[in-house]
């Protein structure tokens, strides 16, 4: 079948404002979006610029907004978002993060936010010599759910806090990464991310909308995550 | 133009460069260059596990890992890399491990392994469980501990730069010219050592695991500053492969009980593997999985090359699959509309690997020819390197041992090497020829798109230099593939901008898919044998008397030219592979 992509396109180069252009593109329902994306640029306009890599949700760089929901292009078919002959997707770019070209943003400042969690191992105990330091399933359990993340920002473009309450909001990823570590058995750090989490830019910030929770694309129970951590600093 | 000057610039942020980096970084000014942000680099898809002989489950021995390696690779493999990549597993899961990845674990708290296919006790006696696991994350899981700690360690990274050149000065590595991809501006990093850990290659066949990025820049550029490729007619296809998609079905699936079956139920493997059955090799259960085809037992019984088979896990029941293969529930559910837990899985192979690369030593050192002579500051490690660890087919969970393992040797030797080493001199106007090549690209001309180019260069490399091989069609293949490369000399840019041109960054990495698969084709042509996953029709047999070497093929404006070395052999005695 035939639907048309809407997409919104931005050339700081040429463009003073973005503006969208209609492509018509043959699919299958079944394609995934980044399918009819790719068909764009390789046969019909070379200039559409995105992101892409793994193709299958596991890297993170085609997240956008499709059909007025965050996604990964490769992990939306176009059944997803069209049913019908001629129905028009509208593609546009994350939001809460400059556009840099089409349907890519800066990540930087996402980024930024998420190094200020420190997310990585922290430990004041003794690394065991030449073996694993032990930890039960129940324990690993504990913290599987964060570890799932990719860090495709999707969930900063949906959050309603960063919508203008407090655009300084440290981000639903940043909080999820954190509790990655925070609820790992082997992990000592909590007080060395207490001055970014205990504070209003950190997990007081969220207010439970629970969208970055709908629009992960990795399932992850994102405002459940926050919580726990709320509660964890709280206690 | 921007200069930088660091001692060490490691090329690619996948685990074999993060983790070179990480040790390098410790002693010495490091950059890390990337066309990818770290985050999205393909070592994160890897699921299924990395091997260690930890015993943790059962006993098993670094021996016995070394030697399923070596046989696994058809006896092509150097046997003292093996032996390396064994013994040093054990130490790289538990650094990991200390480092902070989560690994699965076992009730007493210890990293859980499982099966994989070809990993076995004591010399092939029944599988053995070696795979240490994250659920089917594990890649995912190695990159973000590696990422995690290049952040806590403060390495320096440029990321979204393409590299464009890598500036030798006779048989010492100078620097590399860049492409800063959100400014269209062009960067000279020279540096006393240059490592290059760019991935792999499979986006020049039509149905691979491999994401888009996997374009082979590192081995493509080098080929292109004469520096040979070394066994690259052995590409691997990985079984069970999302059917039409190929996106990667991990072989934990089958580690953990999965059994793949043909359009009457059967369980084939029966037949071509009587011990490890499912769990035999990739290369072995990939024909057999073609013969099953085109014997009419696929699913649909056309015997067409695009037809499938089932890979059955509905008996392991939904609780073990939603906690050991969580991913693969989800691809399944999104790309199949069915769950495993339900319904077989619809797969077939999916090219997936490149056991062939640039040519190093143990310590990742690049070797400029036959004798091995090293290129002084230049290194390679992962997947686009070729230590010979994996020979002429690589066992399931040995990419991620390779990566860390000799992606840490390759970092080591670096750091002692810059302390002794100077900054070599870079020619006058060193980045003149990548300038001009994408004035080239955008000088206005009417061209051909790449699109076109790269379908038909897909097409012919997975139709005539796939799973299967003979001579005929491997010489049309290239004949196709050298009218293609004097076609892409004709094709320009569309996009006139600078910011984010990724319409002249595809352009550059489909010239480099067509060097490689050139390359690819000539050594699979001269082979006149079989061997792991090199398989001809009209040569079906193993021919150690004359074909136990290494190729190394050179790239030249003329064609490709071939030359060979010998194999190390230095622990074991080649011996029939059966499974």
């Amino acid at each position: 079948m035939t639907i048309t992509l809407s997409i919104q396109r931005f050339n700081p180069e040429t463009d003073s404002a973005p503006y969208f252009r209609e492509y018509a593109v043959q699919v299958e329902p079944t394609d995934r979006v980044l399918d009819a994306l790719m068909r764009v640029k390789s046969f019909q306009d070379g200039s559409l610029a995105f992101r892409k890599s793994c193709g299958h949700g596991v890297c993170g760089s085609d997240a956008m907004i499709i059909d007025g929901k965050e996604r990964l292009a490769c992990k939306t078919l176009v059944r997803d978002v069209a049913s019908s002959e001629g129905q028009v997707v509208r593609i546009q770019p994350l939001k809460h993060l400059p556009v840099q070209r089409d349907l890519m943003v800066d990540q930087g400042e996402f980024f930024a936010r998420w190094r200020l969690v420190k997310p990585y191992l922290i430990s004041d105990q003794p690394v065991p010599e030449g073996r694993e330091r032990l930890q039960s399933p129940e324990q690993r359990l504990a913290f599987e759910d964060p570890t799932k993340c990719i860090l495709c920002a999707a969930c900063f473009s949906a959050c309603p806090i960063l919508d203008g309450k407090n655009p300084r909001f440290i981000g639903p990823a940043a909080i999820a990464n954190a509790a990655r570590f925070v609820f790992d058995s082997r992990d000592t750090g909590l007080s060395a991310r207490r001055p970014a989490l205990d504070q209003p830019d950190g997990v007081w910030g969220c207010e439970n909308h629970f969208e970055c929770t709908r629009v992960c694309p990795r399932g992850i129970k994102v405002t459940k995550n926050i919580n726990l951590t709320k509660r964890r600093l709280g206690g | 133009m921007t200069r930088h000057e660091y001692e060490v610039v490691v090329v690619g942020a996948g685990g074999a460069g993060l983790y070179a980096a990480l040790e390098a970084s410790r002693g010495a000014r490091t950059a890390v260059v990337s066309k990818l942000h770290p985050m999205r680099s393909h070592t994160g898809a890897a699921q299924g596990g990395i091997g260690a002989a930890l015993g943790n489950v059962e006993e098993d021995k670094p021996e016995w890992h070394a030697f399923d390696t070596v046989k696994g690779g058809d006896y092509l493999v150097d046997q003292r890399s093996a032996v390396i990549l064994a013994d040093d597993a054990v130490r790289a899961v538990y650094d990991l491990e200390n480092r902070g990845l989560p690994f699965s674990r076992t009730p007493q708290g210890k990293i859980d392994q499982r099966r994989f296919g070809g990993h076995t006790r004591n010399h092939g006696e029944a599988p053995v469980r070696r795979s240490c696991y994250a659920a089917d994350r594990t890649g995912h899981m190695i990159l973000q501990t590696l990422y995690q700690q290049c952040i806590k360690n403060e390495v320096a990274f440029f990321d979204e730069f393409q590299v464009l050149d890598v500036l030798l000065e006779g048989r010492q590595a100078a620097g590399l010219v860049a492409l800063e991809l959100s400014t269209g501006e062009l960067h000279l990093f020279r540096a006393k050592a240059l490592l290059l850990a760019t991935g792999g290659f499979g986006q020049m066949f039509r149905t691979t695991s491999n994401a888009y990025a996997n374009t082979g820049d590192g081995p493509a550029l080098l080929a292109r500053r004469g520096v040979p490729l070394q066994d690259m007619e052995f590409f691997q296809f990985h079984p069970t492969g999302i059917r039409g998609l190929g996106i990667l079905i991990t072989e934990g699936v089958r580690g953990e009980g999965g059994i793949l079956r043909n359009r009457r139920g059967e369980r084939f493997m029966e037949r071509y593997a009587p011990t490890l059955l499912d769990l035999a090799p990739r290369d072995l259960i990939s024909r057999a999985i073609m013969e099953e085809i085109l014997a009419g037992n696929g699913a649909r019984g056309d015997r067409r090359i695009d037809d499938y088979v089932f890979l059955d896990a509905t008996h392991l029941g939904k609780p073990l699959i939603e906690a050991k293969l969580p991913d693969i529930a989800e691809f399944c559910r999104t790309y199949l509309g069915l769950d495993p837990a339900e319904k077989p899985m619809p797969i077939q192979p999916t090219a997936h690997y490149a056991m062939g690369g640039i040519p190093t030593d143990l310590d990742g050192r690049v070797l400029a020819d036959e004798a091995g002579t090293p290129i002084e500051g230049l290194y390679a490690a992962g997947e686009c390197a070729c230590v010979s660890v994996h020979g002429a087919n690589r066992l399931g969970t040995n990419s991620l041992v390779d990566l860390v393992v000799f992606g840490r040797r390759a970092g080591q030797h670096i750091a002692g090497y810059v302390k002794g080493a100077s900054l070599a001199p870079v020619g006058k106007d060193s980045a003149g020829p990548a300038r001009e090549r994408l004035a080239e690209l955008k000088d206005g001309k009417k061209g051909p798109h790449g699109g076109q180019l790269r379908e038909r260069m897909r097409d012919v490399m997975m139709e005539k230099v796939g799973i299967y091989r003979k001579g005929p069609a491997m010489a049309q293949a290239l004949e196709e593939l050298a009218a293609l490369r004097q076609e892409y000399r004709a094709v320009r840019a569309q996009d006139a901008s600078r910011v984010f041109d990724n319409d002249v960054l595809e352009i550059l990495e489909l010239g480099h898919l067509l060097d490689l698969a050139l390359v690819t084709a000539a050594s699979a042509q001269a082979r006149t044998e079989s061997r792991g996953g090199h398989a001809r029709e009209d040569y079906p047999q193993r021919d150690d008397q004359r074909w136990l070497k290494h190729t190394l093929a050179w790239l030249e404006p003329g064609g490709v030219r071939l030359g060979y070395k010998g194999v190390d052999l230095s622990v074991w005695q080649p011996k029939p592979r059966t499974y």
